[in-house]
C-alpha cells in the first residue's frame, strides 16, 4: 500500500500542535486532581466559560483573545478560590466526600453549560485575530497559525507553571501538601490556604486555555463535554501530578486523535480519548510514566 | 414488612393509579406520567449503585440508550413485543454494566465515575457511526395507535413503565433489607475497613453495577415507541445523567423512598418549567437544585424530614 | 504445623520516590506474642497493609500458613485468619457499635466452611466482644457518639470478631489511661493463651515490654532489630535510632 507521506507528516504535526494545546487544557486538572486529589470534572466547563468571555471581549472591544485572557487571570483565580472555599466547607468529612464532591462538580459543569446556552444560544461562536487564517508552509508541512500560536502559548503556560511549582516557596508547598500536611504545618503554612491557592491557580489556567480553544476552533456550549475525557485521559496517561508527564500524555493523545481523524474520519475522534482512558484505567492505571 | 407484602401493596397502588387516570380520560396525563415513571426507574436504579455503595455513575444515559437502541435494532430486523425487548435491553445493559465494572471498579471511585462518562461517549460515538441504527440523523419508529385490551398505545406504554417502576422499587427495597444491602452499606461507609472485615467488595460492587445498569436499560427499551424518534445526541445526553443523579441526591440516597420523591418532584418541576419557559430552564433548575442540595442538605428531602421529626420528638 | 505461621520475605514498597519498606524479613511462629516498634513514618502501618492486602507489595512475598498470599485480596486474607485493627479507627459510621461487629461475623466467620452462626448467636457474640473490650453499654450507640479511645476499642473488637489466627493490633492503646492499658494488655495475653498469635504495634513502651515475647524494631523501612525484648532495647543502634527520641 502506498503510504501517503504528506498526509502522515501533516497528521503528525497537527497532532503535536493539538497536543500542546491539550496540555494547556489539562494542566489545571494535573494540579487539582493530580496534586490536590479533587476530581473537578467541571474544569472543561470553566474553559468554555473562558472561551465565551474571550469571545465577548474580542467582539465588543476588538482585543486579542489571548491577551484578554491573561488580563482576566485574576478574575478566574478569584472564582477558583471561591469554589474551593465552598468545596472545603461542605465536604470535609472523609468517605462521604467522594460521592458528594463528584455530584457537586458535575452539577457545576452542567449549570455552567446550560447557563451558557441560555445566554449565548447554541450557535457556533468564533473570534477574529490576525493569526486566524494564514498558515506557514515548510515543504509539504502545513502550519496553520491558528494552531501554532496557541501551541507556543500553551507550552509557555506549562513551562511557567512547572517553574512555579518547582522553584517558588508556594509552589513547593503545593507539591508538598499532597504528601505531608504535618511538615507543612511545621513550616507555618496552612494546608487549607495552600490548597486554595493551588485550586485557584488551576481554575485560572482555564482563562488562557479557553482563549486558546476559541482561537483553534469555533465553540458552542456543549464542546466542553468532549474535553472531560481528554483531560482525564491525559492526566492518567501522564501519571497524576506530573507536569512533564501531562505534556507527554497530551502530545500522545493529540497525535492519536489526529491520525484517527485523518485516516478514519473526524466523527470517531471523541471516542479516541475516552477509549484510551478506559484502556489505560483497565490495564495501566498508574500511567505510562506512573509512580 | 415482608417483601412479598410490599410488592402486593405496590401493585395495588399501581392499579389504583392506572384506573384513576383511565377514569380521568385525558391522554396527556399518560404522556407526562410516562416520563415521571421513567425517571422513577432511572433514579431508583442509579441509587442502587450510587446511594447504597457510594459509586457515582455519570453514564446513566449509556445504559438507557443501550435499551433504546436494542429496541431500534430489533424494530428494523425482527419486531418483537415490547416486554421481550425490555428483557433483552435489560440483559444487554446489565452485561455492559458488568463489563465496565470489571474494568474500572478495582480502582478508586473517582476513576469509576469518569470511566462511566467515557463509556457513554464511546457508545454514543459507535452508535453515531452505525448507519443501520440511524447514525447521527437518528432513527424513526412508527408507533401503532392501538393495542388489544387496553386500547390506547400510550396507555399501554404507561402501564409497562408503571410495572417497571414497581419492579425497580421492589428490587431496591429488597436489597436494602438483605445481606446484600448490608454489605453495600459497609462499602459506602468505609471500603477499606469492609475489605479488612471480610466483605467481598469487588463482587458486591459488580452486582450493584449490573443490577443498576440492567434496570436503566429496561427503562430505555420502550422509549423509541414512546417518542417515535431516537437520536444519539439526546439519547446519550447528559440530561439523563444529571437527572438520575439529582433525583436521588435531592430526594435522599439512603433508601428507596428518596429517589421516588426526588423523581416525582423534579420530573414534575421540569415539565412545568419546560412548558412555562423552555426545556433549558427546566434542566438548569435541576442542575442548580443539585448543587444547592449537595452543599446545603446532603441527606436530601428524606434527611430534612427525619431531622425535623427528630427535633420535634427531642 | 511445620514452619512459621506468618512469613514476610524481602517485602518492599515505594510511594513514588519514597521507599516505605526496604526488603523486610520477618517470621512469626504460631502462638507468639510479637511487639513491633519504630518511630513515626518508619513503615509499621505500611507493613501491616502489605501483609493484610490493603496495599500490594512490589517486591518480596508474604506467606501465611504456608500459602502464598500475594494476589489475594484483603477480604480473602481475612477469611484465612488474618485480622488487623486500623491505626486511625475506621468504623462503619452508618451502623451501630454492635452492627460494626456483625460485619466480620457475617462476612468472615460465616463465610468459612463449616461454621455457621445463627442471628441470635451473632448477637450474643457481639455482646461478648463488646464487654471484653469495655464497651458493653455502648452496643446501640453510633460510632460518632464514641470518644477516640472508645473507637480504638471498637477497632480491636471488630478485628477480634473475625476470629483470627493472627491478630495485628495497630496502636490500639493510644490515649488510654494506665489502668486501661494494663487491662488491654491482660486481654491480649489472655487471647494469646487461648491460641491467637498477636503482633502488637505500639508506642507505649510499658505495654510493649510487658506483652512481648519478642521485639522487632523498624526504622526508615528497615528492620534493625529482632529478638528478646530486654536485649533489643539495650542494642545501641535501637537506642540511637528510636529510643533516644
Amino acid at each position: 500500500m502506498e503510504i501517503p507521506y504528506d498526509l502522515l507528516i501533516n497528521a503528525l504535526v497537527a497532532g503535536l500542535l493539538l497536543g500542546a494545546f491539550y496540555a494547556a487544557v489539562t494542566v489545571g486538572v494535573s494540579v487539582s486532581f493530580g496534586i490536590l486529589d479533587i476530581v473537578n470534572i467541571a474544569h472543561p466547563g470553566f474553559i468554555i466559560l473562558g472561551s465565551y468571555i474571550a469571545y465577548i471581549v474580542n467582539q465588543r472591544l476588538g482585543v486579542d483573545p489571548i491577551l484578554a485572557s491573561i488580563v482576566l487571570l485574576p478574575a478566574f483565580y478569584a472564582l477558583g478560590a471561591a469554589i474551593y472555599q465552598v468545596y472545603y466547607q461542605s465536604f470535609e468529612r472523609r468517605g462521604e466526600d467522594a460521592l458528594r464532591g463528584l455530584a457537586f462538580f458535575f452539577g457545576l459543569l452542567f449549570v455552567t453549560e446550560v447557563a451558557l446556552v441560555l445566554v449565548f444560544g447554541v450557535d457556533y461562536r468564533y473570534v477574529q485575530a490576525p493569526y486566524i487564517g494564514p498558515s506557514y508552509n515548510i515543504g509539504i508541512v502545513d502550519l496553520p497559525l491558528r494552531m501554532l500560536v496557541p501551541c507556543f502559548v500553551a507550552l509557555a503556560l506549562v513551562a511557567a507553571l512547572q517553574i512555579f511549582l518547582a522553584k517558588t516557596f508556594i509552589g513547593r508547598a503545593i507539591m508538598g501538601v499532597a504528601q505531608d500536611q504535618l511538615a507543612l504545618q511545621l513550616m507555618a503554612a496552612s494546608p487549607t490556604k495552600v490548597k486554595r491557592i493551588a485550586f485557584a491557580i488551576s481554575i485560572a489556567t482555564c482563562s488562557i486555555a479557553g482563549a486558546l480553544l476559541i482561537v483553534i476552533q469555533p465553540i458552542e456550549p456543549s464542546v466542553g463535554r468532549e474535553y472531560i475525557g481528554r483531560v482525564f485521559a491525559i492526566c492518567v496517561l501522564g501519571g497524576l501530578g506530573s507536569l512533564p508527564g501531562t505534556l507527554a500524555g497530551a502530545m500522545l493523545l493529540g497525535v492519536l486523535e489526529s491520525f484517527t481523524s485523518t485516516f478514519y474520519g473526524p466523527s470517531w475522534a471523541p471516542a479516541v480519548s475516552f477509549g484510551v482512558l478506559l484502556l489505560v484505567l483497565a490495564f495501566r492505571p498508574a500511567g505510562l510514566f506512573g509512580r | 414488612m415482608r417483601t412479598s407484602t410490599f410488592i402486593m401493596i405496590c401493585v395495588a397502588v399501581a392499579a389504583v393509579v392506572f384506573s384513576l387516570l383511565r377514569i380521568l380520560g385525558n391522554e396527556y396525563y399518560f404522556f407526562a406520567g410516562y416520563v415521571v415513571l421513567q425517571f422513577i426507574v432511572l433514579a431508583t436504579a442509579w441509587n442502587i449503585l450510587g446511594g447504597y455503595t457510594g459509586y457515582v455513575n455519570f453514564g446513566s444515559a449509556a445504559f438507557f440508550a443501550v435499551g433504546a437502541y436494542t429496541t431500534i435494532f430489533f424494530h428494523k430486523t425482527f419486531p418483537l413485543p415490547i416486554p421481550i425487548l425490555i428483557v433483552i435491553g435489560g440483559f444487554l445493559s446489565g452485561l455492559i454494566g458488568l463489563g465496565m465494572g470489571y474494568l474500572t471498579l478495582r480502582l478508586r471511585g473517582a476513576f469509576f465515575a469518569i470511566g462511566t462518562l467515557a463509556l457513554a461517549v464511546v457508545l454514543a460515538t459507535i452508535v453515531t457511526n452505525w448507519s443501520y441504527l440511524g447514525g447521527a440523523r437518528g432513527a424513526y419508529v412508527l408507533r401503532p395507535d392501538e393495542i388489544a385490551v387496553i386500547g390506547s398505545y400510550v396507555q399501554y406504554l404507561f402501564l409497562l413503565m408503571l410495572l417497571l417502576a414497581v419492579i425497580a422499587i421492589a428490587t431496591a427495597r429488597g436489597i436494602e433489607h438483605s445481606k446484600l444491602g448490608y454489605g453495600f452499606h459497609t462499602i459506602r461507609d468505609d471500603e477499606l475497613a469492609a475489605e479488612a472485615s471480610g466483605v467481598p467488595t469487588l463482587r458486591l460492587k459488580l452486582i450493584a453495577t449490573t443490577i443498576s445498569g440492567a434496570l436503566m436499560g429496561m427503562a430505555g427499551a420502550p422509549f423509541p415507541y414512546y417518542l417515535g424518534y431516537v437520536q444519539p445526541s439526546s439519547a446519550f445526553g447528559l440530561e439523563y445523567a444529571v437527572n438520575s443523579i439529582a433525583m436521588p441526591m435531592i430526594g435522599g440516597t439512603t433508601s428507596w423512598v428518596g429517589p421516588l420523591i426526588g423523581a416525582i418532584l423534579l420530573a414534575t418541576l421540569q415539565q412545568w418549567a419546560t412548558v412555562t419557559f423552555s426545556s433549558e430552564w427546566g434542566v438548569l433548575l435541576v442542575g442548580v437544585l443539585l448543587v444547592a442540595f449537595v452543599v446545603l442538605a446532603p441527606r436530601g428531602i428524606v434527611g430534612l424530614v427525619e431531622g425535623w421529626r427528630r427535633r420535634r420528638a427531642g | 504445623m511445620a514452619g512459621p505461621l506468618l512469613e514476610v520475605e524481602g517485602v518492599g514498597k515505594r510511594f513514588g520516590g519514597f521507599v516505605a519498606l526496604d526488603g523486610i524479613d520477618l517470621a512469626v511462629n504460631e502462638g507468639e506474642r510479637v511487639g513491633l516498634i519504630g518511630p513515626n513514618g518508619s513503615g509499621k502501618s505500611t507493613l501491616v497493609n502489605c501483609i493484610c492486602g490493603t496495599l500490594t507489595n512490589e517486591t518480596g512475598q508474604v506467606r501465611f500458613n504456608g500459602d502464598v498470599l500475594d494476589g489475594l485480596k484483603a477480604n480473602e486474607r481475612t477469611h484465612r485468619g488474618l485480622a488487623r485493627s486500623f491505626q486511625l479507627p475506621r468504623p462503619f459510621t452508618s451502623l451501630t457499635v454492635a452492627g460494626n461487629l456483625r460485619v466480620p461475623l457475617v462476612y468472615t466467620v460465616n463465610a468459612r466452611p463449616g461454621r455457621h452462626l445463627s442471628n441470635a448467636e451473632i448477637d450474643t457474640r457481639c455482646a461478648e466482644l463488646l464487654t471484653l473490650v469495655g464497651l458493653g453499654d455502648k452496643a446501640e450507640k453510633y460510632p460518632r457518639d464514641l470518644t477516640q479511645v472508645e473507637m480504638r476499642k471498637l477497632e480491636l473488637a471488630r478485628a477480634l470478631a473475625a476470629e483470627p489466627k493472627l491478630l495485628i493490633a495497630d496502636e490500639s492503646m493510644a490515649g488510654l489511661s494506665q489502668a486501661e492499658v494494663a487491662d488491654i494488655v491482660k486481654l491480649l495475653i489472655d487471647l494469646n493463651e487461648h491460641g491467637i498469635t498477636i503482633i502488637l504495634i505500639e508506642h507505649i513502651m510499658r505495654a510493649v515490654m510487658s506483652f512481648s515475647q519478642r521485639l522487632v524494631v523498624l526504622v526508615s523501612g528497615k528492620k534493625i532489630a529482632d529478638g528478646k525484648p530486654e536485649l533489643v532495647i539495650q542494642d545501641p543502634e535501637v537506642e540511637r535510632a528510636y529510643l533516644g527520641q
